[in-house]
């Protein structure tokens, strides 16, 4: 019981009656009472379809929600989904809810249910977005069938995807771990993963808790830690993502989940990543990606004001973090009209690079930094727009891969560039 | 008469050699300290470069906006400056004691009233360090805040925030130093009234436009950009 200190007797009480399980489901919530029903409906039909014969168990890791999430998640009834998908269910389904922290961070959360896993000495587990509006039953066994059957230790999602969703994953988290730690998981970072019992147990003690992140972005260093662990890492497709909520003003804390998260492990993972040449292919099971190319309202002009007038007034800041070429490039773009301005790929990974490595030599404060990158994001998020407006959805792909070998073709560059910081 | 006068000479030029004999060993012993303290304090210095360069002083004063002031001053690092004063404010001390040994009279007032002072000079001076490393970190932590949040005239709310930190900072350094008290204080008070006075007019009048634009993008945008982009980062 290595985690038994954080863990309430009541919530140990109840894992010990449950007993030793095959499969754990994990649902971290917080205020999450229009979706929670859906949700749990579904992964119950999931296992009871999948894995009639396996001894399973849902724990729900609640962040003190104040709109009775927990006591929806728990006061469903297994029957009459029995009823409606497999009435020939030989197993009892148990339904945990338990308290951790309080707030809508997932860190804490993630901790609960790993630490669940460990105690129930779970074979397969799964934790699922409380937030995704369209969740399959099939999403279950999407991500179990590969830790059950064929002893992979992490499952991480792909998506169908409109072509400017999630344009932080694109354009820097997944180039930028693909070149870094060479391994091409288009989703690093989803609220969505299945992860065995083994490699669980590892991460728990593996992961600094306490560190003051309050566990941010514990997705992130879930999938970093498999990577330098050498764990059989594949990738599931699960069709559309759909999220109850689009945040778009988020973009700071975004940067601060994938951008800072990333940057912070590349000082530990060092060893691991300068190693690195080219990248690998992970296995997939279903479609390896699907572009949406749906309208969808943006406004650009916004995006490349708040571009030109980050460059503008941020110099003081960039200076201490950009190399002096780099600013001059930037701010020379920053200056053309929006018909010739263009941020290219090349300029952009050098910018990232740059970025990553003033954070490990900490130039200035690291949150800093990461904010600091936000509005020549926007650029880049400008020209991607630009460049992909009127594409295909393989045109999209193709420039997504051609920034990805950019940030592998540049990677020497950042090697020099962290040498020259030691 | 002669005699008398030959008397006195003597007498004179034995006190003198007596006070001279009693001086002498004193000089001496104020020489030795004067030179003993002259190695101490250098090693003081060497020592204090030392951890100064580990801990990457260079750097803070740097982040603090110290060391631009200083190359603007044509002065030295801050790390070689900060030695510098700790050697000389060392020797200083010791050569002050020095001379208390030759007991000459009102210097011992002179001596304590230093030693006294000298615990206000390090508290102003540490006040001093630290209020600018705030001050830099408050005001480039507002000049993003306000890039991000597309607030208009972001360098100005910065270089604002800067300058009312540098004015508090200054006023409670030169008060723990005891010069000019009631001075700063009113200099304060003018210059921070004078300040947010200037911003009131500059909001209310001249930044009417502005602070209309600033007050519409704060509440009214939200909602009206949540319709027109529906971009998700992640």
């Amino acid at each position: 019981m290595a985690e038994d200190s954080f863990l309430t007797d009541d919530f140990l009480r109840q894992l010990i009656n449950v007993g030793e399980v095959d499969i754990l489901v994990g649902l971290p919530t917080h205020n999450n009472a229009k979706t929670v029903g859906a949700i749990v409906n579904a992964i119950e039909n999931g296992i009871l379809r999948g894995f009639p014969r396996e001894r399973a168990v849902i724990i729900n890791a609640d962040g003190g929600s104040r709109d009775g999430t927990p006591e929806l998640v728990t006061g469903i009834s297994i029957d009459d989904v029995r009823r409606v998908s497999n009435p020939y269910a030989l197993r009892t389904l148990h339904s945990i809810s338990t308290k951790s922290g309080n707030n809508s961070a997932s860190g804490s959360a993630l901790r609960t249910i790993l630490a669940a896993a460990e105690l129930l000495r779970a074979k397969a587990c799964v934790v699922m977005s409380p937030k995704s509006v369209n969740i399959e039953p099939e999403w279950v066994s999407k991500f179990l069938r590969p830790i059950y059957n064929d002893g992979f230790d992490l499952v991480t999602p792909t998506y169908r995807r409109h072509r400017f969703e999630g344009l932080l994953i694109t354009n820097l988290l997944y180039p930028m771990t693909r070149a870094l730690y060479g391994l091409r998981i288009r989703e690093p970072y989803s609220p969505e993963f299945g992860f065995s019992g083994r490699f669980g147990c590892q991460f728990l003690g593996q992961n600094a808790w306490n560190d003051g992140s309050d566990g941010a972005s514990v997705e992130l260093r879930l999938t970093l830690a498999a990577i330098t662990g050498k764990c059989r890492i594949c990738q599931s497709f699960l069709g559309e993502k759909e999220h109850i909520e689009r945040s778009p003003a988020d973009l700071v804390p975004a940067l601060r989940q994938t951008a800072g998260t990333l940057f912070s492990a590349l000082g530990p993972d060092f060893p691991v990543w300068s190693q690195v040449t080219g990248s690998l292919t992970a296995p997939t099971t279903g479609a390896d990606h699907e572009v949406l190319l749906d309208p969808l309202r943006v406004n650009r002009k916004r995006l490349r004001e708040m571009f030109s007038t980050g460059v503008a007034e941020l110099e003081s800041v960039f200076q201490s973090i950009l190399s002096a070429d780099t600013l001059a490039e930037l701010q020379r773009i920053a200056r053309v009209g929006e018909e010739e301005f263009h941020y290219p790929a090349e300029l952009w990974v050098r910018t990232v690079y740059e970025f990553a490595s003033s954070y490990q030599k900490s130039v200035i404060s690291r949150d800093h930094i990461i904010q600091a990158l936000a509005p020549l994001f926007r650029g880049r998020a400008f020209t991607f727009l630009m460049e992909n407006r009127n594409a295909s959805g393989e045109k999209v792909e193709n420039n997504i891969e051609d920034l990805c070998l950019e940030f592998e073709r540049l990677k020497p560059y950042l090697l020099q560039l962290w040498k020259s910081g030691e | 008469m002669r005699e008398m006068i030959i008397s006195e000479l003597n007498q004179a030029l034995h006190d003198i050699a007596r006070g001279f004999a009693h001086f002498l060993p004193r000089f001496i012993v104020m020489l030795i300290l004067v030179f003993a303290s002259w190695v101490i304090a250098r090693v003081v210095k060497a020592v204090l470069r030392s951890i100064l360069r580990v801990i990457k002083f260079d750097k803070l004063s740097e982040n603090a906006g110290a060391s631009q002031l200083l190359t603007k001053a044509a002065l030295p690092s801050a790390t070689e400056l900060l030695s510098r004063f700790v050697f000389w404010v060392t020797w200083l001390g010791f050569i002050l004691l020095g001379v208390r040994v030759l007991g000459i009279l009102g210097m011992e007032e002179q001596i304590a009233r230093f030693f006294l002072f000298l615990p206000r000079l390090f508290g102003a001076l540490f006040i001093l360090f630290f209020g600018l490393l705030a001050a830099s970190f408050f005001s480039r932590a507002a000049l993003l805040a306000a890039v991000n949040a597309n607030v208009p005239s972001p360098r100005v709310l910065s270089l604002a925030l800067r300058g009312i930190i540098i004015v508090f900072v200054l006023s409670i350094a030169f008060e723990e130093l005891g010069l000019a008290e009631q001075t700063m204080l009113v200099a304060f008070g003018i210059a921070f009234g004078a300040l947010m006075l200037g911003l009131a007019i500059a909001f209310g009048m001249g930044g009417r436009d502005l602070a209309k634009r600033f007050l519409e993008k704060k509440f009214v945008r939200e909602k009206k950009e949540e319709n027109e982009d529906e971009l998700s980062p992640l």
